[in-house]
């Protein structure tokens, strides 16, 4: 792999960039590998990446029903932050944020991480009382967050309507080390740092089968021959049931669909991200200059990656009364993910009913966030056939011994 | 917008008049049901990527709850069915055998 840098840059420059090689190779699937990554958006590559980075696993495959990143990596809303209420969720999502701050440089590859800060709006005494306590756990966990008034979240934020009729500010959990980072890039990144390690990113390779023999995983049947493995990771967030069902148990997974939108791009004017979970709508400025709106998932199961309509509308409602000035912005493009939820609201990291077979889904609406930690939790995972501290409270076996990590409870609605 | 028949009320009601209730048709576990099962019913769902039976309530209607067969890539609606059923109606299941080819069945 030859390195990206500001002399490459200038090499090329001269040539007339005709010497940029491909970023990831795209290779046949050999007939046998150590271990297959089933998914190749950023959690299945960073699974596939920190098996051979703190694992020395390096013959693994990655293989991928669609294109690389063409799922929930490239459909979120590029939100990063780790203000969890919940021990084991602020552990993962902690340890994933701090590996964003160095994941350019690891992966020599700019993946644009903007520790811009996010605001989690308090905008009722029940939200503010629920903030103050996510900011004391915080505190005790070590993730730097802090409760502020609605002075400093108009300072940080001068677009926002501090005294709406409704829903009021009266606060906000501030997380002055979260942000955003480019999505895309991510997944590229990865996809190449695994592939300078010697690992196979198949793309255009459905799962059509999974062979198991004596409650042992033996093969994967695909759209691009049958490949045999002794590991199987499925990372494969939406679709999670279906490769479930092909393997012979049932997941507590529910697909459903979540949207976001971006209007027309403007002047810079907002830079932070604002969550405001009452009324439901989180937004933040794209470097293009695109207002970025996250929405609500759909209430029943669907994998139409396109979402429902009204939801469109409450969301930018909502927004409009936030945000007053971005009542005559134009929206430019709208679209849906198939997020996979869980009971809890909280992920699964976890062996399975069949013998080297794992799963890394239920990340629901927050995974981007996640993607190094789950990666980093998901290889050690698959490599020790145990789960490591990072993993471990995030079993299948949570829900028959209603351990639950609830999220839902203690994180509203977006997370 | 999804769009589906109350059969109580009969009134065409789109999602913003519904409310979800998830999967229909689950078994519930007795006193003598194993953690196993018990899990099973409580969590894990079968999440098809096509048909879907699923429990839905006419919540800013009549405030029944019905059936619905429901695809869930199309969102083509199959049909819907009172609630006091333990099984899709055959003539149903029969219609949707006849739509989706190679369909494994409701179970």
């Amino acid at each position: 792999m030859r390195r990206y840098s500001a002399f490459a840059i200038a090499r090329e420059a001269l040539r007339y960039h005709q010497g940029w090689e491909r970023a990831w190779a795209s290779p046949a699937p050999k007939k046998r590998y150590d271990a297959i990554v089933v998914g190749a958006g950023g959690h299945g590559l960073a699974t596939a990446f920190y098996l051979g980075r703190n694992h020395g696993i390096t013959n693994v495959a990655v293989i991928e029903k669609g294109w690389l990143g063409g799922g929930n990596t490239g459909r979120n809303t590029t939100i990063i932050r780790s203000n969890y209420l919940q021990d084991p969720s602020a552990a993962i999502y902690e340890k994933a944020r701090s590996l964003y701050e160095t994941m350019s440089q690891d992966l020599n590859m700019n993946v644009m991480f903007s520790p811009r800060g996010v605001i989690m709006l308090a905008q009722t005494e029940h939200e503010k009382r629920g903030y103050l306590r996510t900011a004391h756990a915080n505190a005790a966990q070590g993730v730097d967050t802090e409760f502020i008034g609605p002075e400093k979240v108009k300072q940080l934020v001068p677009i926002i309507n501090i005294d709406g009729p409704r829903y009021p500010v009266l606060g906000g959990l501030w997380q002055a080390r979260a942000g955003t980072a480019r999505h895309d890039a991510v997944a590229w990144g990865y996809a190449r740092a695994c592939s300078a390690m010697g690992m196979d990113i198949i793309q255009n390779c459905a799962v059509t089968g999974i062979e198991t023999e004596g409650g042992k995983v033996k093969a994967v049947n695909t759209s691009k021959g049958r490949i045999e493995t002794g590991k199987l990771a499925l990372v494969v967030a939406g679709h999670s049931s279906e490769l479930a069902e092909m393997a012979g148990f049932r997941l507590p997974i529910e697909s459903v669909s979540l949207q976001a939108l971006v209007s027309e791009p403007v002047k810079p004017c907002m830079d932070v991200v604002v969550m405001a979970n009452t009324v439901h709508g989180y937004m933040s400025q794209s470097d293009k200059g695109e207002m970025v709106i996250g929405g609500g998932t759909d209430g029943f199961n669907n994998y139409t990656q396109r979402g429902s309509f009204h939801h469109i509308e409450e969301t930018v409602r909502a927004l409009v009364e936030t945000f007053p000035m971005i009542s005559r912005l134009k929206m430019l493009r709208q679209w849906g993910g198939i997020v996979d939820m869980t009971g809890d609201r909280s992920p699964i990291l976890s062996k399975t009913p069949v013998g080297g077979i794992y799963v890394n889904c239920g990340w629901g609406t927050g995974g981007f966030k996640a993607i190094p930690g789950s990666g980093w939790a998901m290889a050690e995972l698959v490599a020790k056939d145990a789960p490591g501290p990072l993993a471990a409270a995030f079993g299948l076996e949570r829900f028959r011994e209603g351990r639950f990590i609830d999220e839902s409870v203690a994180a509203g609605v977006a997370h | 917008m999804l769009i589906l028949d109350c059969p109580y009320c009969g009134i065409r009601a789109d999602e913003t008049e519904l409310a979800p209730g998830g999967e229909a048709h689950l078994t519930r576990v007795g006193p003598e049901g194993s953690d196993a099962a018990f899990e099973s019913y409580l969590f894990d769902r079968k999440n098809p990527k096509g048909v879907h039976f699923e429990r839905w309530r006419h919540a800013a209607g009549c405030g029944k709850w019905f059936h619905a067969a429901r695809n869930t890539v199309t969102l083509e609606v199959y049909g819907t069915y009172p609630a006091q059923v333990t099984e899709p109606p055959k003539a149903l299941l029969a219609a949707i055998s006849k739509k989706v080819p190679g369909w494994e069945g409701w179970q």
